[in-house]
């Protein structure tokens, strides 16, 4: 191993709980974690051998084995394939003489698939070495490898930049924010350090008043009162307390979180300092998924601007004893890691093993000290609450859900990219507003929401009718959206973390019984049954991934039942999959005889 | 009215759940006034001789003798029940399913710590009188119909009496925690 592994070591102070940052450090020096590399952290870390291995061989974009000196991870999420993957992996391929899931002979190319990226705006997308690219094409794609095979630079082939704040000097990415609508609350004025004005004129409990009154509600997907979680971590009894940004923003089709770390950073941060300043927390921590890494050194400089500004750091704002501080911490590929306990396990440096609850992170959260976890947008509503008030914010919006919805919108439709909208907008006037005609189906809330067909158009997006963290992809009349449940199927597959067995093996039993279903062997009581083990999944697993992952097959069933019934064997109520002359050909051919059938 | 009768199989299994047939004790007393044993190793009548009622499969399908008589079994029974883990879903056997076939085999037959010496000839079985290996060890709800699943390995003996019980009487089936609980 050629890195100095002493001076990574130094730079986290040997600590054991930051082993994801050390981890990342070396996979982006070495190209993978080496076996001798493994041995001295466990060594040096005083942790087993076991330990560091089951960190590494947990996330997607650690390995062991070389990844190519360029690692090209290509999203294969739904919306990608529906824009035209298909095409630019096999030019991938083709020029670079090796398939997908193998590195080139002489280790320079590495092609690797990867769930959704967060451009679902502008797919086929795929990150190279921490570049991302997007709308690519075949011709691109060969571009790309001929680049790499003349060995330049990757930041040297991105050839053209993004909007705002995606072409400044820090960022230098070509990837598009598509900001397609500004509503009042998230892209609209705020006076940067006016939040944190505010908030020190008050006493913690009052901020935390204001946050509850506001009736803002988780903006992640669950939807949890934000004033009351935080309620819930200032009254544990232990005093040293954290705060976590959760921008992990692993849902396929989610993408709003990047682009208002893009354009209004300032919210966030503040949002957190106040969160700070409420919670008596000293220190707070943004988990940013590893695909946003080329926003690392923007987002430093941003902090470090609330520093130089004594907004960020002790006695913040000249308040004597408000010291909290932030830092940045990166995931490295696993969606499981935005459920918020897997979210602090990884932070400490482990498996994004989603964690048994109660205790709920409010009591023992990260390093089992009282934990608020909060979505990006969540803190960025708060700035806004304690400028403008919860009287104007609880203005917006409709009864159950008030203030507005960043909503990342993909698919088939005119204008994809990301509106901020008052909550309780119909999905026809969704799809109105965003160019979309001759729709057969939205997907509200990513793969773990809700398939709507036409007769549900005139649903809400809100709380208490189609809820969702942002992620909405609309699929016109010509797909076919078995397709697209399949794809999110073998999504869950992958990214289950596989502690409990009816998550475990229950997506695999979704998987197969699917696949029935697609080569024509399927029955009415196939889908009964899926019904039915969706109900089991949500009573028996332990986390959110696991209690909903049945939901792109179990509401398409329901809302779009017609998907399916042009499929299924009318007459038997049973057909087996099971062929007898097949499954005994290979074990036949080897010991040398004719199979009696 | 005639008793019903019940026939009983062992497939890719190990026979630990007809032990645990076996295991209602005195009950077993009960059992043959309530119903009538036909094809089974219970009584050792090797082809069916008539319809049955109820048919307990335990082991799942690892070759093509297991699929022929658990399609024998559905064709002559009215209820069939995958009995225990291996019927269910393959249970130990499947333990090779991730193994490609040519590797189980070069095990068994010339590589294994019991077979590497004595094979000389390295002879593989492929006489046309044994069963064809399958690719992988299949659950029976995978090749035929199972009206019923009783989890277990091996099932509780009062599982197994309760089940039969309240098909044969037409009750409830009484599960208390008890008689489902493995750990
Ligand atoms: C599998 C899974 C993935 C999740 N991913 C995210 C995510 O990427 N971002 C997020 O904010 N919340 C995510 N959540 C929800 C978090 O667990 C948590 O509820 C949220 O971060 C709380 O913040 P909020 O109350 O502001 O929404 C996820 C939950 C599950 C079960
Ligand atoms: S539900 Fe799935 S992802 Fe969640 S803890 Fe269980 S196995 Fe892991
Ligand atoms: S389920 Fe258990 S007891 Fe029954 S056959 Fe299989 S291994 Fe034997």
């Amino acid at each position: 191993m050629n890195t100095d592994l002493n001076q990574i070591l130094d730079k986290y102070k040997g600590d054991a709980t930051r082993l994801m940052d050390i981890l990342t450090d070396i996979q982006t020096e070495e190209g993978c974690i080496p076996s001798d590399a493994v041995a001295q952290l466990s060594e040096r870390l005083g942790i087993s051998r076991v330990e560091v291995e089951q960190t590494i061989s947990f996330y997607h974009f650690f390995s062991q084995k070389p990844v190519g000196k360029y690692a090209v991870y290509l999203n294969d999420s739904a919306v990608a394939e529906m824009k035209g993957r298909t095409a630019v992996a096999a030019a991938f391929e083709q020029e670079a003489g090796c398939t997908f899931g193998s590195v080139t002979e002489d280790g320079v190319i590495g092609l690797h698939n990867t769930a959704c990226i967060g451009m679902n705006d502008q797919e086929p997308a795929a990150i190279v070495n921490g570049v991302v690219f997007t709308n690519l094409t075949a011709d691109k794609a060969k571009e790309l490898v001929a680049g790499m095979r003349a060995g330049k630079a990757v930041q040297e082939m991105v050839t053209e930049l993004g909007d705002g704040v995606n072409s400044s000097d820090l960022v230098q990415s070509m990837v598009k924010n598509n900001i397609q609508k500004k509503g009042d609350v998230i892209f609209s004025t705020f006076e940067s350090g006016s939040a944190i004005k505010k908030c020190i004129e008050m006493a913690p409990e009052a901020v935390i008043d204001e946050v509850k009154s506001s009736n803002l509600r988780g903006r992640g997907g669950a939807g949890f009162p934000t004033g009351l979680k935080w309620e819930f971590c200032s009254k544990a009894a232990e005093k040293e307390r954290y705060l976590i940004c959760n921008a992990d923003e692993g849902e396929p089709g989610t993408f709003k979180d990047r682009v208002i770390l893009t354009e209004t950073p300032q919210l966030v941060v503040e949002g957190m300092i106040v969160g700070g300043y409420a919670l008596g927390a000293q220190q707070g921590i943004i988990y940013l998924r590893a695909e946003y890494t080329y926003l690392k050194k923007y987002l430093e400089s941003v902090l470090d601007d609330y520093r130089q500004k004594n907004l960020l750091g002790n006695n913040i704002a000249g308040k004597e004893g408000f010291n909290f501080d932030l830092r940045i911490q990166f995931g490295a590929g696993a969606y499981v890691c935005g459920e918020e306990s897997a979210l602090i396990e990884s932070a400490e440096g482990k498996r994004g093993e989603p964690r048994i609850r109660p205790p709920f992170p409010v009591e023992k959260g990260y390093l089992d000290k009282p934990t608020s976890v909060n979505n990006v947008e969540s803190f960025a509503a708060v700035s806004q609450i304690l400028v403008k008030g919860a009287a104007w914010f609880k203005g917006i919006g409709n009864d159950k859900s008030a203030g507005t919805k960043v909503l990342s919108i993909s698919g088939d439709c005119e204008k994809p990219g990301v509106y901020e909208v008052a909550w309780g907008l119909s999905v026809q006037e969704m799809l109105d507003m965003v160019g979309a005609s001759n729709t057969k189906a939205v997907l509200v809330g990513g793969p773990s929401g809700t398939f709507v067909g036409a007769k549900d158009f005139s649903r809400k997006i809100c709380f208490g009718d189609l809820a969702t963290g942002g992620s909405v992809i609309v699929f016109d009349q010509s797909r076919d959206i078995l397709e697209t449940v399949s794809n999110f199927v073998d999504f869950f597959c992958d990214e289950s973390c596989g502690s409990c067995v009816p998550c475990r093996a229950g997506n695999g039993i979704i998987r197969s019984t699917l696949d029935k279903v697609i080569n024509g062997k399927g029955t009415k009581a196939d889908l009964e049954k899926l019904t039915e083990l969706g109900t089991i999944m949500k009573a028996a697993n332990r986390c959110g991934l696991g209690q909903t992952s049945f939901n792109p097959v179990v509401t398409t069933i329901k809302n779009l039942p017609e998907e399916y019934e042009s499929r299924l064997q009318e007459e038997s109520p049973y057909v087996p999959t099971f062929d007898l002359a097949a499954s005994v050909a290979d074990s036949c051919e080897y010991v040398g005889r004719e199979p009696n059938l | 009215m005639s008793k019903p009768v019940v026939a009983t199989a062992s497939l890719a299994g190990c026979f630990g759940c007809h032990m645990s047939i076996l295991d209602i004790d005195e009950r077993i007393l009960d059992l043959i006034e309530l119903v009538e044993f036909n094809k089974s190793p219970v009584d050792d009548i090797k082809t069916f001789t008539k319809q049955c009622d109820i048919g307990i499969i335990e082991g799942g399908c690892c070759n093509s003798e297991n699929v022929h008589n658990l399609k024998d079994f559905r064709k002559n029974c009215n209820i069939l029940i995958s009995l225990g883990e291996c019927a269910i879903m393959g249970g130990l056997p499947a333990m090779r399913n991730g193994i490609p076939i040519k590797e189980c085999i070069e095990e068994a037959y010339l590589d294994g710590p019991t077979v590497a010496d004595c094979n000389e000839k390295k002879i593989l079985p492929n006489d046309d009188e044994i069963p064809m290996i399958l690719d992988r060890v299949y659950p029976c709800h995978e090749i035929v119909k199972i009206d019923y699943f009783l989890p277990g390995c091996p099932p509780r003996a009062d599982l197994i009496w309760n089940a039969v019980a309240a098909l044969v009487t037409g009750g409830e089936l009484a599960l208390p925690y008890e008689v489902v609980k493995f750990d």
